[in-house]
């Protein structure tokens, strides 16, 4: 069976100095197996966010359906979690006080579980010895991966990731998307990753849907017929490359379609 | 964002780090050129006080002077039971501000429609300068401490207030929207983002209060008062005794910069504490 399941999904956003509805996403389905890996790439301003945010349960929607295992979400829910763009980390509390916090809110676990728990996904992430910083202490890159252990150690069933990496620069990002995929691995959850970037998308996922210019709807969605493990000398192969190209020329022709000079 | 260079990096032994080397000069540099710029006023203005007439001691004062009249007021006069009054009031006032002021600050941030109801009283006395009550709490309290008590509350409250509030309000939306992923309740998020991110705010308000607390003290006192500080500076201007005058005026402002210093560093070391972006 489907983990997640997105229905008939349909946005919009009321624009109030304008008095009138933007449609933000339009007839949205797709679903996503258990433990897959599944990305989604598309021009700016499609409706990703508005997407991964309506699957987190912190976005109302107008018409159709978000399931999980069958059962229709309402709200946030203890069977997800989100990285968000920005690391969102408490500024006042340290690292391992920040990995803890998500299990804190959701009361699933008890203190020694908790306590656990905080080390165990610390480790996981590479931060063991940082556990008592703060994160203005923690390069971009560490805050990342902060935000990724709170996430993990919450023991989601669905992984929401709204372009963790966006912000990072290209040789970290390279990097982190070798942990991701080495952590994944381990921790075997379903993922939905948000990218601006073709090569990330492709490199990481299983699967990848391709979304159009505004309103948001499903282009196409292709299965990435790489093996695992990979490395990251992949995205040098020619094989990657084509695919990465064909991948170009369907966003480019819904940017085209916008007017926008390659806004991806 | 901030980027420090110097972070320790504790699993790595090799590379202990070390604290970048400092002369003792660079390390004090500002008290040193600071504390050598007052010497050097303060000589300048005790030798035009000694060595010539420029200075009239009816409208001025020199540092000898002030000194010698610090002495015997201290030794023989009320300086002590003086500073005594006036810090009481101040303490006194400036902790039921302190209270109060983040109390109800925090319940104005956190409900809307109270804020809103509250809004427009607040801002008319936020706004105006409460000094101005002085006559009418004499009238109310008497010339006593409790008028000057209430003084002091009554001009540390609103700053208080008003950052707190506006601390509770001001919650980084990023860190609300991770915590509501994670299921929080409004209660979760009053304590563990609402309440510790409110902190820098409370201190800048602190600073604020402490200002204008001393400003009320003072004056407080001067208008209508048999013992303090004030009373010592006013009373030395109605008898012409120049001096004292110059002694209470010296440590009404020694005062003022130590309890601002002490506040300021309060609200830089919490300054972290604020959501950066
Ligand atoms: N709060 C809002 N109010 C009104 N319109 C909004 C709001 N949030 C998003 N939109 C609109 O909805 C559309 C989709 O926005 P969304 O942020 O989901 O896009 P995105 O695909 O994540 O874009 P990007 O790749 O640039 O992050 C955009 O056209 C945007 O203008
Ligand atoms: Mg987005």
């Amino acid at each position: 069976m489907m983990k997640l399941q997105i229905d008939h999904l349909t946005k919009r956003y009321w624009l109030q100095r304008e008095n009138r509805d933007v449609l933000a996403l339009a007839d949205v389905s797709f679903s996503v197996e258990d433990g897959e890996f599944m990305a989604i790439v598309g021009p700016s301003g499609c409706g990703k966010t508005s997407m991964l945010n309506i699957v987190a349960g912190l976005l109302p929607y107008d018409e159709g359906n978000v399931l999980i295992d069958g059962k229709r979400i309402f709200g946030p829910g203890i069977d997800r979690a989100v990285v968000f763009q920005h690391a969102s980390l408490l500024p006042w509390r340290t690292i391992a006080g920040n990995v803890r916090y998500g299990m804190e809110l959701q009361k699933r676990f008890d203190q020694a579980a908790m306590k656990e728990r905080t080390d165990y996904f610390i480790k996981l992430v590479g931060l063991t010895g940082f556990e008592r910083h703060y994160p203005s202490e923690l390069s971009g890159g560490m805050q990342q991966r902060v935000n990724l252990a709170r996430a993990l150690a919450a023991d989601p069933v669905v992984l929401l990731m709204d372009e963790p990496f966006a912000a990072l620069d290209a040789q970290t990002r390279e990097f982190m998307q070798a942990e991701l995929l080495k952590i994944w691995t381990k921790a075997k959850k379903t993922v939905v990753f948000i990218t601006h970037q073709i090569n990330e998308a492709i490199y990481l996922a299983d699967r990848v849907v391709v979304m159009s210019a505004r309103p948001g709807r499903v282009k196409d969605v292709f299965r990435v017929p790489f093996d695992r493990p990979r490395n990251l000398s992949l995205k040098r192969e020619p094989r990657f490359l084509e695919l990465e190209d064909s991948v170009w020329k369907l966003i480019e022709e819904e940017s085209e379609r916008l007017g926008m000079v390659a806004a991806v | 964002m901030k980027t420090e260079t110097t972070l320790a990096q504790p699993h790595i032994k090799a590379e202990t780090p070390v604290r970048p080397r400092e002369s003792l000069y660079q390390r004090y540099e500002a008290s040193i050129l600071g504390g050598t710029a007052v010497l050097i006023i303060v000589a300048i203005w005790q030798a035009v006080w000694s060595y010539t007439d420029w200075i009239s001691p009816l409208f001025f004062s020199g540092p000898s002077a002030i000194a010698k009249a610090f002495w015997s007021s201290l030794t023989g006069g009320n300086l002590l039971a003086d500073l005594a009054f006036s810090g009481k009031n101040f303490t006194i006032g400036f902790g039921l501000a302190l209270v109060s002021g983040v109390v109800l600050g925090v319940i104005i941030g956190w409900y809307r429609r109270i804020r809103l109801v509250l809004d427009p009283f607040l801002n008319a006395l936020y706004a105006a300068p409460r000094i101005a009550m002085m006559p009418l709490i004499i009238i109310w309290f008497g010339i006593g401490m409790w008028s000057k008590v209430f003084i002091v509350f009554l001009s540390a409250f609103f700053p208080i207030l008003v950052n707190t509030a506006a601390g509770i309000r001001n919650m980084d939306r990023d860190l609300l929207r991770a915590a509501r992923a994670f299921c929080a309740s409004d209660w979760q998020i009053f304590k563990t983002l609402a309440i510790p991110g409110s902190v820098p705010f409370i201190l800048t308000g602190v600073r604020q209060g402490v200002a204008v607390g001393l400003i009320g003290v003072v004056v407080g006192e001067m208008l209508g008062s048999s013992e303090g500080i004030g009373f010592m500076v006013a009373y030395g201007g109605q008898t012409f005794q120049t001096d004292t005058l110059f002694v209470g005026f010296v440590i009404i402002a020694f005062a003022g910069i130590l309890l601002t210093s002490v506040a300021e560093r309060l609200e830089r070391r919490f300054s972290r504490w604020r959501p950066e972006r």
